[in-house]
């Protein structure tokens, strides 16, 4: 019910971001979806991309200070008032969000985002049949 | 050579205080008297009014004038040779970056006597002919290279003069030759470590290492654990400076409960760096040293900077050499910010106590805004979380532990792994960039 997501350490400074994507196409690793999100001195940079073990294993031999771990990632419809429905369902359920972020693929919206509770979230997931991107999915996209 | 006994030198090792005390006095008056081919001591003794016959005793090394590496630096390059250059074969540098470099000169035995202490002390942590030891510490000008090469051969064990760096291929070498026994500075131990990992490579179950040694760079002992931690094996730590010959005058045994150094070749001081009297044992001075048996370049009371401290005079081991503390910074390296005195291995000592950090850290100290500030960056170890508030905790947290430690509060950034500069010799803890005052 969960994708692999990497979250790479980067300080601000300038190349750091470069390096790290250049360590990626060397192993010809496809980006899905990225985001980075910075404090005044440092920066997490979040990936989901198609081989996410390999990456990992890729970064980390480069010495890049790098951690993997599961992200839930939801697909909706796009159009106005989905992820508003979405989060609804999460909130009620007293499941708190830590970061989210979005994107659009194929003409559907995919809503990735991290919680403390992961077991009420997949609770919330299955009783409300919603749609999700699991790991096989994801070297299809 | 007795394989089972723990002594390479018995007749040495085991002395009694009295005995090295006679020993000593013995020495000191042989090596008085060659000094005073040395126009530099001729000088300093007619100046106070002293003569060889004066020194009689082991406590009448006080009467004798103290050396400098500035003294050094004004005889460069051979103004303290005390025998003729025909009759040295070897010769050691400083880098200089500071002035003048020194020069340190050898004649045959006091190669041979160098390595003799080496031998001994990688005898006294165990290591025996069967051994194979890797010393991945730099070569040429840098003592730490020649001086375990001849000693680890002295004591007939197959040597590996590995030197520093290419991380890779030290790694493949300790595992094709069976390496038993490594020398390198703490960090770059650290830093081999971090090249296993990420091979793949378990140094237990992968190598044959057992024994570490360790020197050239202050280190707390927090460090020495976690490299312990690391490898597998009991890290000792050794002391040298290349100005009584290099690496071999100090090494800890296998209690590890200080170095000892050998009296038999030295006679030891701790003084007030300021009065330059003798501080009472357990309390922290600088260490003075005055080689006993050097033939090419004899030193008297040599400053040397150090900041150390009688722990005791007699041992488990069954050596009476005193024993000192590792060093704690030099009196020249140490930090004075908005009039606190701090040594970096203060600060080293706290961020080793979190498992989160890496080994490798930076001090910076600027003035902004006309307040002088400083800046401790530090590698993380490996990325434990990518929840922000966890890692904004534990910079807390490491502001906190460092203000209890030097009652400052330092700016505390942490950096990804292999950011800072990796020094393969001696690592650059200290960047000063404060605008001086007139």
């Amino acid at each position: 019910m969960t994708i692999h997501q990497l979250s790479v350490f980067i300080e601000n400074k300038a190349g750091r971001l470069v390096k790290i994507l250049h360590i990626l196409k060397e192993g010809g690793i496809q980006i899905i979806a990225s985001t980075v999100s910075d404090t005044v001195e440092y920066g997490l940079y979040r990936v989901i991309c198609d081989k996410p073990s390999q990456a990992y294993r890729l970064l980390r031999d480069n010495g890049i200070s790098v951690t993997m771990n599961d992200v839930f990632a939801l697909q909706i419809d796009n159009t106005p008032g989905e992820a508003a429905q979405l989060f609804e369902l999460f909130s009620q359920a007293d499941v708190n969000i830590s970061y989210m972020y979005s994107f659009l693929l194929k003409g559907k919206g995919i809503i990735v985002f991290r919680t403390g509770d992961t077991d009420k979230a997949r609770e919330v997931i299955s009783l409300n049949k919603l749609s999700f991107i699991s790991e096989e999915n994801l070297s299809e996209l | 050579m007795d394989n089972k006994s723990p002594y390479l030198h018995p007749q040495y090792e085991t002395l009694s205080r009295e005995e090295i005390s006679k020993l000593q006095a013995e020495r000191l008056q042989a090596t008085v008297r060659h000094c005073m081919n040395v126009p530099f001591y001729q000088q300093k003794f007619k100046e106070m009014g002293i003569t060889p016959d004066d020194i009689r005793t082991v406590d009448d090394v006080r009467k004798l004038p103290f050396t400098t590496k500035q003294n050094l630096r004004d005889t460069y390059p051979f103004g303290m040779a005390a025998v003729p250059l025909r009759d040295c074969v070897r010769l050691h540098s400083s880098s200089g970056t500071t002035g003048n470099p020194t020069v340190i000169l050898h004649t045959k035995n006091d190669l041979d006597e160098w390595a003799n202490q080496v031998a001994r002390n990688l005898w006294m942590v165990g290591l025996r002919p069967d051994d194979v030891f890797q010393n991945s510490s730099g070569y040429g000008m840098f003592t730490g290279g020649l001086g375990f090469q001849y000693g680890a051969e002295k004591l007939g064990m197959l040597t590996v003069p590995a030197a520093a760096g290419n991380s890779l291929r030290q790694i493949k070498f300790m595992r094709d030759f069976g390496t038993t026994a490594v020398h390198a500075v703490p960090s770059y131990v650290t830093r081999l470590y971090e090249v296993m990992q990420e091979q793949g490579v378990d140094p237990r179950r992968d190598t044959k290492l057992r024994v570490l040694a360790i020197g050239a760079e202050p280190h707390s002992e927090e460090q020495r654990k976690r490299i312990e931690n690391m490898m597998g094996v009991k890290a000792y730590n050794s002391f040298g400076m290349s100005e009584m010959c290099g690496p071999g005058v100090g090494f800890e045994c296998q209690e590890q409960n200080g170095l000892h150094f050998w009296e038999d070749y030295y006679i030891v001081e701790i003084v007030d760096p300021e009065t330059l009297e003798p501080v009472p044992d357990g309390e922290i001075g600088e260490l003075v040293l005055t080689t006993l048996c050097r033939e090419a370049m004899p030193l008297l009371r040599y400053r040397t900077r150090d900041l150390t401290r009688v722990l005791g005079r007699s041992c488990p081991c069954g050596r009476n050499h005193v024993r000192l503390d590792r060093m704690r910074g030099r009196s020249d390296d140490m930090i004075v910010l908005r009039g606190v005195n701090i040594f970096p291995i203060q600060i080293e000592k706290i961020l080793m106590q979190f498992p989160e950090l890496g080994s490798n850290y930076l001090i910076t100290l600027t003035t902004d805004d006309n307040n002088d500030n400083m800046t401790v960056e530090v590698e993380l170890a490996e990325m434990f979380t990518d929840d922000y508030a966890r890692l904004q905790k534990l910079n807390k947290d490491i502001t906190r532990a460092l203000k209890d430690e030097i009652l400052l509060t330092p700016h505390v950034k942490l950096v990804g792994r292999g950011t800072l500069p990796v020094s393969e010799g001696k690592a650059v803890r200290v960047v000063d960039k404060r605008k001086v005052y007139q």
